[in-house]
């Protein structure tokens, strides 16, 4: 898939089909240690030790209709691709928390892409989901959580039109690219052969 | 420069949605569903389900429902779009793009013809 935001969205999938009531997200960028951190937790129905050992492999699935799941099988690829690490920890009955932490600049990170999209298509899956999402970059951070979107709406639905498009929009303003900016680089070494 | 989206445009939104929600609709009763597994979402569903709801709030659709459903094991057809009128056979639109959803919701969820072509009973025809 070609946006991290499309794997998150695949992931909260898999979080309201266990049930799930609250979704957090994070997506932390850290330059100094050229990392980036996705955490996706929630309060679902978890699974036992034995299913979570085989939940990347492609042929597990709680699917009926074909035994075959591919949602985290692709994400673990993309953090493989990306050097990086896959942490699954989830308990019955407790939830589920998925983290991955990957190298920033690695050559196959793709790019954020539409968040506010995922996240409204979150809400469109369970409209009484309550989603926490946190975009950090460095020293920059933004919060979005539809508890507070739902205080000011109150009793006008979160699924109305006018307001997901409202809540797409202002996710995304409130993201950054995630992508490391290689021009900026390139244009500081051309800055450095000219002065030769 | 899009203009900032503030928690002020929020409340405006929310201000004027409680005033419509008695405009009358005859399209009323209408759920539309997008697939939204991992095929769906790896075949550009997310992008289909956005231009449905962005032409519904252009046209000002009151009544009609998105929801999303999991894989219904027609994965290569996929962004699966469903229409289910009340007392009408759902129909199923296959192999969707913004620009064929937002026509989807024109032709028949406004005018209430459905677009045969584009449906998976023509492609099993053919």
């Amino acid at each position: 898939m070609k946006e991290l935001a499309l794997y998150i969205l695949d992931l909260a999938e898999n979080s309201i089909a266990a049930g799930a009531k609250n979704i957090t997200i994070d997506v932390h960028v850290n330059s100094a240690r050229d990392e980036l951190f996705i955490r996706i937790s929630d309060d679902g129905k978890g699974m036992d030790p034995d299913f979570v050992r085989s939940v990347t492999n492609p042929f597990v699935t709680t699917r009926t209709q074909r035994r075959l799941g591919l949602g985290l099988p692709l994400f673990q690829d993309l953090v493989r691709q990306c050097e990086g690490t896959l942490n699954i920890v989830s308990e019955k009955g407790k939830g589920t928390i998925i983290e991955a932490k990957m190298k920033r600049s690695s050559v196959d990170m793709v790019p954020i892409g539409d968040m506010g999209a995922s996240i409204v298509s979150m809400i469109i899956s369970n409209p009484a989901l309550d989603i926490v999402y946190s975009f950090v970059l460095d020293d920059y951070s933004f919060v979005f959580d539809t508890k507070l979107i739902r205080e000011t709406l109150k009793d006008v639905s979160i699924t109305e039109p006018a307001v997901l498009s409202w809540i797409a929009g202002y996710v995304n303003e409130g993201t950054k690219e995630i992508i490391f900016d290689v021009t900026k680089n390139i244009n500081k070494n051309r800055g450095g052969i000219q002065a030769l | 420069m899009r203009p900032v989206k503030t928690l002020e445009d929020l409340q405006k939104i929310r201000e004027e949605a409680s005033r419509k929600v008695n405009v009358r609709s005859d399209r009323t009763g209408i759920r539309i569903t997008v697939g939204m597994a991992t095929c769906g979402i790896a075949a550009g569903a997310r992008p289909v389900m956005m231009a449905i709801l962005d032409e519904l709030e252009k046209r000002n659709v009151k009544g009609v429902t998105v929801v999303e459903t999991g894989c219904i094991g027609l994965c290569k057809y996929e962004p699966i779009v469903e229409v289910y009128e009340p007392d009408q056979d759902k129909v199923t639109y296959i192999k969707m793009d913004p620009e064929k959803a937002r026509q989807v919701v024109v032709e028949h969820v406004i005018n209430g013809h459905p677009i045969k072509e584009w449906t998976l009973e023509s492609a099993d025809i053919q």
